[in-house]
């Protein structure tokens, strides 16, 4: 489990002191999908910069498994916006880079790489630098980077934001099914309302700046959901709801 | 239809690239020939293409025994200076204060002309192979430590927080981050370095010493022996095209995701 207590940030800035996060407080159970939406520019990206363990805050404190010792950096994986694939690295040299920085032996690295990169789509281009792969394939290829190190809790910043929306869809139904079969536990930040609820267990609404969290709703729609699930009446309930906090001055 | 065209033209490209600049110098050549010949030229004033061939091979002897002297300057130069430049380099972009304190210096030691602390460096290690080293690697230092340093830094922050959650150390953000992101800026510097290190071995050679093709032009021009003044700018220039070739091809060799990348870019557009 994750338990996010009263987390507050603020950075110092030409015209004073900027507050970011304003008592942030939430819970992702273990093997959940939980989202975090919120307006552009609310400090999403800080909340889970500090989740990661990148940044500190200035108070409170996160739990992973009852503990707040747990060594989050390189055990919480964290998916940005882009792939970050590293242009001189072959694909399967990319995939296998948080084993090496582990220490774990490159021939070992990629033997265990090879075992997945089949169900990441990546047959075939594994001797490939990344330039040649397509936008969805490069953010498998990051998402395996992760998964390789077994990391129990991810956190994805608007991991399908730069993609087209017909990939967008055939990657959101695709991370579900990892996730299902992976187990771990999600917790995705976006700002598409559609998206977290497709996905989500659970999803918390953030305030503009400096963010703290207004809502939260549990998204009650039988699995597995699909393309069509936006069309329920169920679903535009729920979409109703966010949208009234969101839109809310 | 469009896209068709383009890649039938590709290589059609690649070819007169290659073929026209050629074409170009041979044409040159003729003309100097052909105005040598019937403009009564002088041989001592400007020698023809031919003469400064058949001087080529009759000097040959001559010409291998400086031009090794100064290839040999060249390289211990550049290899001085691609040490010495990464080296700084590297120290100058972990540490803030060293970077403030060294790279101004650096930048304004750059208005001195070398051609003017040469004589002071003859005066200080003689005029042996030290003082021509010493010119040659003072003056491809500052393109490879600055294009280094540019490289060194041209990482961007979500790379930086993406090898941290991978739980990286700052040792192995360097090594396997910022290293590899440098290469080609580094290899940019040394292609210039490369071509500038031809100069400063000549440029050493002339002021003061007893070998190498700088001096040899030197001694060879109040002597109106102009077309072996010819040749052994000819064999420069051949030294420094090789060497900027052979930086070329080593950069190929190390930064294969590089090039194909740029080249698979370019097919596109």
């Amino acid at each position: 489990m994750v338990e996010i207590n009263g987390l507050t940030k603020s950075f110092p800035t030409k015209e004073g002191t900027r507050n970011v996060l304003d008592n942030v407080s939430f819970r992702a159970n273990t093997g959940g999908f939980v989202s975090v939406i919120g307006p552009s520019g609310c400090g999403k990206s800080t909340l889970l910069h500090i989740i990661a363990g990148i940044d500190k805050a200035d108070s409170g404190e996160i739990k992973i498994n009852d503990t707040t010792n747990f060594p989050r950096l390189g055990h919480v994986g964290y998916m940005q916006q882009k792939d970050l694939l590293l242009p001189w690295r072959t694909v399967l040299d990319n995939i296998i880079l948080g084993l090496e920085l582990r220490g774990v032996a490159r021939s070992e690295a990629r033997q265990k790489a090879l075992e997945h990169i089949e169900t990441f789509g990546l047959k075939g281009f594994e001797n490939q630098y990344p330039f040649v792969l397509s936008g969805g394939m490069r953010q498998r290829a990051s998402f395996l980077r992760s998964v390789l190190l077994h990391q129990e809790v991810m956190l994805l910043d608007e991991p399908f934001g730069a993609l087209d929306a017909l990939t967008r869809h055939q990657m959101q139904e695709w991370l579900v099914n990892l996730w299902r079969k992976l187990g771990n536990t999600i917790i995705l930040v976006t700002h598409d309302t559609d998206e977290a609820l497709l996905l989500s267990d659970k999803i918390y609404v953030l305030s503009a700046r400096p963010a703290k969290i207004v809502m939260s709703l549990d998204v009650d729609l039988p699995r597995p959901r699909t393309h069509a699930t936006v069309t329920e009446p169920k679903f535009a309930k729920l979409k109703a709801k966010l949208l009234a906090q969101l839109h809310e001055k | 239809m469009k896209n068709n065209q383009q890649q039938f033209k590709f290589p059609q490209v690649r070819t007169y690239s290659w073929v026209i600049p050629v074409i170009i110098l041979f044409g040159l050549i003729a003309l100097w020939e052909i105005w040598v010949y019937f403009g009564n030229i002088p041989k001592w004033q400007l020698p023809a293409p031919s003469a400064i061939a058949q001087e080529l091979v009759a000097s040959w002897e001559l010409l291998s025994h400086h031009a090794y002297i100064t290839l040999q300057e060249i390289i211990i130069g550049f290899f001085v200076a691609l040490v010495s430049g990464v080296f700084l380099a590297g120290a100058l972009v972990s540490s803030k204060i060293l970077e403030r304190a060294i790279l101004p210096i650096l930048i304004s030691s750059q208005t001195i002309p070398i051609i003017a602390i040469a004589p002071l460096l003859l005066i200080w290690v003689g005029y042996g192979l030290a003082s021509k080293v010493i010119i040659v690697a003072l003056i491809s230092f500052y393109p490879i430590a600055v294009n280094t340093i540019d490289g060194l830094k041209a990482i961007n922050t979500d790379m930086i927080v993406m090898m941290k959650s991978l739980g990286a150390s700052r040792w192995q953000i360097f090594s396997k981050l910022q290293v590899p992101t440098s290469l080609p800026y580094m290899f940019s510097g040394i292609k210039v370095g490369i071509s500038l290190s031809v100069i400063g071995a000549v440029i050493g050679e002339w002021v003061g010493s007893s070998g190498g093709l700088g001096y040899l032009i030197k001694f060879s021009q109040p002597l109106f022996l102009t077309s072996r003044v010819f040749a052994a700018i000819f064999v420069l220039s051949v030294m420094g095209v090789v060497l900027f070739a052979l930086a070329g091809w080593v950069e190929h060799l190390m930064l294969p995701w590089y090039y194909q990348e740029k080249r698979a870019k370019s097919i596109n557009q």
